[in-house]
């Protein structure tokens, strides 16, 4: 699967420039956030390395080959739980395996011990508080066995109690050998879990760095002024 | 009227034997062709939501057509299909029950179709980037949507049971309306009230009613049940 090439990617649906001109390469470890403000293509850059959107202009290649490799799993921001049971939910990953229904199941529970949601296996996945949809959403991705995990957003809307839950499965999961590349809007988070930094601003990757140096030396103009909150893409209500 | 209301009731209250054959028919072949149009229905109504192939569009236009599907006239293609003459004659079905299931099978089927696709692709616009990110294929979509719609799928079966139970022309010409061997609610109505037999044809009535309040109670009461089951 490794490496994965974006190279020239344009993205322009009706026109719309979201993202222009990236060039990227995802070696195989660590964990990989994308940062940049809202509109900037987090979102569409996690879809065209899943193989979900197709580029517009310019090419992904995945170990050299244009078909999306298996073993990517993605968590969506606002994951799809089934009116079903947080077990049911959790083995959907395992479906297109084909395993036998109570081998997913039994796989599904163990998973579901890892991230702590074991207890409310039999419970409506529809009637869980959002981190505990979060982590059943990785849950579900984990139990693919991913070699590239996605993350989009993984922490929006959460507390610190559950982000900080997120964030231990995150790393967890790449513990497991996954590779992890992720989108995010919470700054410390970035900083506490990541090894490097993918910034974008206007569709265009403006940096790529080591979190750590990220943080403390920006490259470029547009990511310090977006590390010291300073807005220069401030939506504008004026005529 | 009021002798007529009260004798009605009498038939029932008595459990009368010829209304019982026919209320337990009209079960039979009700029952009989809304599992067989469930069994169609419902996987081509999820899987033209779900595919993309050339004359989708064209297909879903049919399916919504064909909900008005007027029954007499599936009635004389059912009768040609199984008259002595024929493609079908050597099976000796016309003018019995398989007959009839058949005949309201393929009035029931593009209903359920059409409702299943509206629902299942509603589903479909917020699963799919989902699914596909999990390498679902084609068949693993249309079973897990089919799964977790079920509960508004309820509608789709109930307008079937709806059409099948309450469907008069095409049983009429390929059953042939039979005392005691084709004769449904619907058709049994129609003749009695044309003879003049009106408490019959008033406790028939009553029945159907009855049938269809039960079935959209048990749908109602099934999904708030599952609505506070499953949100």
């Amino acid at each position: 699967m490794f490496p994965i090439r974006l190279a020239d990617v344009s993205f322009m649906p009706d026109g719309r420039n979201v993202l222009s001109g990236v060039n990227l390469e995802i070696a195989d470890e660590g964990i990989t956030t994308v940062l940049g403000p809202n509109g900037s293509g987090k979102t569409v850059l996690l879809r065209l390395v899943a193989g979900l959107l197709a580029p517009h202009a310019g090419s992904v290649h995945w170990n050299g080959g244009t078909v999306p490799a298996a073993g990517i799993a993605m968590v969506f921001q606002q994951p799809i739980l089934l009116r079903t049971s947080v077990l049911h939910n959790a083995a959907l990953g395992l479906k297109p395996l084909g395993l036998p229904r109570r081998e997913r199941q039994r796989r599904a529970l163990g998973v579901l011990e890892r991230v702590g949601l074991a207890h409310r296996a039999e419970d409506s996945a529809r009637r869980l508080s959002g981190g505990e949809r979060q982590r059943l959403a990785l849950a579900r991705a984990w139990l693919m066995q991913p070699r590239l995990l996605l993350l989009d957003e993984p922490t929006a809307a959460l507390d610190p109690t559950a982000t900080e839950a997120v964030e231990q499965i995150i790393r967890s999961i790449r513990t497991d050998g996954a590779r992890i590349l992720m989108t995010t809007h919470n700054l410390g988070q970035a900083m506490r879990i990541s090894d490097d930094i993918v910034f974008l601003a206007g569709g265009c990757v403006r940096e790529r760095t080591p979190a750590n140096r990220f943080f403390s030396r920006p490259q470029s103009p547009e990511a310090r002024l977006f590390i010291q909150g300073e807005l220069p893409w401030r939506i504008s209500f004026d005529d | 009227m009021a002798d007529t209301l009260i004798e009605a009731l009498a038939l029932l209250l008595h459990l009368d034997p010829q209304v019982l054959v026919i209320v337990w028919l009209s079960f039979r072949v009700g029952i009989a062709a809304v599992t067989l149009a469930t069994l169609i229905g419902l996987p081509l109504g999820a899987f033209v939501a779900v595919a993309r192939f050339p004359g989708r569009d064209a297909l879903t236009v049919f399916l919504n057509a064909m909900m008005g599907l007027p029954s007499v006239v599936v009635g004389v293609i059912v009768y040609l299909l199984l008259s002595r003459s024929g493609p079908l004659g050597s099976f000796g079905l016309l003018f019995s029950p398989p007959a009839m299931i058949l005949a309201q099978t393929i009035l029931v089927v593009p209903l359920m179709a059409a409702l299943t696709r509206q629902i299942v692709e509603d589903a479909w616009r917020d699963y799919a980037q989902e699914f596909r990110s999990m390498r679902y294929s084609l068949a693993d979509n249309v079973g897990t949507l089919l799964y977790d719609c079920r509960f508004s799928l309820v509608v789709a079966l109930l307008a079937g049971m709806g059409r099948s139970m309450s469907e008069v022309g095409a049983v009429m010409i390929v059953g042939g309306n039979i005392e005691g061997f084709t004769r449904t609610m619907t058709t049994a109505i129609a003749l009695e009230t044309a003879k003049g037999d009106l408490p019959l044809s008033i406790a028939l009535g009553i029945v159907l009613i009855a049938v269809v309040l039960a079935l959209n109670t048990a749908a109602f009461g099934l999904r708030r049940w599952a609505m506070r089951r499953y949100g």
